[in-house]
């Protein structure tokens, strides 16, 4: 199981989904912009060589995030926490990936990605006998860009459009822009980020189910290309390759919006495990 | 416009520069982070393991793997410059004349004496091979990110985003 979860992480790291690509991709296809280009033309070239040469793509291979969906008949539940912490050891020195895990007080790399808190592991208990695990590994610099925004609710959804497209324009190039942005709506403070973190799950292009917020999604997308940032923020028509909003119900008196920004890097990949120790991994 | 350009930089090439152009930068650069850039200032200018005259910091911490004479750089984009606009004044002022990262700079302090240029953002493995080999590291107590790795580059291709006229590619 530890080897699996290391060839997810190898996957994530070294791979760029198929969806971000052709969403980058297009990006080239419609700039004009000289600088844009030359921009969009060394992420298409750098996603080829990552993927030709089995390399991380980008040198901050980030905190390591993992979403366990647990089935709660599953023979390994208790192997899992274990099995995750030894993977990252072992992809950090195998991969290799960056050292990206400092103690708060000493300022001290722990040198192997993990330490307290690290790798972060996100638990859900579900029915049934398999466990599928997310790897979301998330890079710094757009994670800096990441906040929360307690609105009144009477600020609404209009609200929440001028908190992401005032958050956006204030980061500019700090992102590594086109970014993805992950937005949580409801559920309390803490929720809504974590919502917004998982939203960064689903493909690009694919749209919130409730058609309502998915059209709030493809308004707020447009709002964010219009800015003009563009990639690394000197200019060009796309900022954001995708909007993706999450929801749950929020309390009458507040309007919790969590921010997530990711990079164009939008890393991730899957593993799930059936009961009999077979393992299915996929991007 | 596009040059070729070779550190140590001179003067005049910097101010040969405009925002917009394209250089490939060939020679030594060297990396620093936020704790590198403390320690880089909290030291005498002789007491520096690299000579800061006509320097170029490149804001990265790479990805490196040992090897048996010594290291390779496996992936090395830019990391967030702008962490580091509170000691650009004190690098500058020690006659480095180039900075390399991602997102931009402050752009006043590069007035008349130095160039900021940007590469891809996340482009950790293209600018992998531009570098040639490792020439030295330095201050590895910091983490591998947060060392001065001295690098030995060829033709790495860069944008100049902020020049020494004032100018800046950054909206």
């Amino acid at each position: 199981m530890i080897g699996a979860i290391v060839e997810a992480i190898r996957l994530a790291v070294t791979r760029i989904p198929d969806d971000v690509v052709s969403a980058l991709k297009k990006a080239y296809e419609r700039e004009e912009n000289g600088v844009a280009r030359f921009n969009l033309e060394n992420i298409l070239r750098a996603i080829e060589i990552g993927k030709a040469e089995a390399i991380p793509v980008c040198q901050d291979t980030g905190t390591l995030t993992f979403f366990v969906k647990a089935g709660l008949d599953s023979p390994f539940l208790g192997e899992i926490e274990r099995a995750i912490v030894e993977a990252t050891r072992l992809a950090t020195k195998e991969i290799p990936l960056r050292p990206n895990a400092v103690d708060v007080l000493t300022g001290k790399n722990s040198g192997d990605n993990t330490g307290r808190g690290v790798p972060v592991i996100h638990w859900e208990l579900t029915e049934g006998d398999e466990i599928e695990i997310a790897v979301l590994p998330k890079g710094g610099g757009s994670e800096n860009c990441s906040a929360l925004a307690m609105l009144t609710p009477g600020e609404g959804w209009e609200g929440v459009k001028r908190f992401v497209v005032e958050r956006v324009k204030a980061c500019g190039g700090r992102p590594c822009p086109p970014v993805v942005l992950g937005i949580g709506v409801g559920g309390g403070a803490d929720y809504s980020l974590l919502l917004a973190k998982k939203a960064l799950l689903r493909r690009v292009g694919e749209r919130n189910p409730d058609e309502r917020i998915a059209e709030i999604e493809g308004e707020l997308l447009e709002e964010i290309n219009a800015l003009g940032i563009g990639p690394m923020g000197m200019g060009g028509r796309t900022t954001a390759l995708d909007v993706k909003i999450e929801v749950a119900h929020r309390h009458p008196a507040s309007f919790p919006v969590g921010l997530i920004v990711q990079c164009w890097a939008n890393r991730r990949a899957f593993l799930r495990i059936k009961p009999d120790g077979r393992v299915d991994i996929w991007q | 416009m596009a040059v070729k350009l070779r550190t140590p930089l001179s003067t005049e090439d910097v101010l040969r520069l405009k925002a917009g152009d394209v250089v490939y930068l060939s020679e030594e650069i060297v990396t620093a982070r936020d704790s590198a850039h403390r320690r880089i200032l909290s030291l005498p200018k002789e007491e520096l393991p690299f000579s800061p005259e006509g320097a170029v910091i490149y804001h990265c911490g790479p990805v490196v793997r040992k090897t048996w004479e010594g290291y390779e750089v496996v992936s090395a984009g830019p990391t967030t410059s702008a962490r580091m606009n509170r000691y650009l004044d004190g690098v500058l002022d020690l006659g480095v004349r180039g900075i390399i990262g991602k997102g931009g700079m402050k752009a006043e302090p590069f007035r008349g004496r130095a160039v900021y240029f940007s590469f891809t953002g996340g482009a950790g493995s293209l600018a992998a091979k531009s570098i040639k080999r490792v020439k030295a590291a330095h201050w590895l107590d910091l983490g591998i990110p947060e060392a001065l790795w001295v690098l030995e580059v060829e033709d790495f291709p860069l944008i100049v985003a902020i020049d020494a006229h004032g100018n800046s590619l950054y909206r």
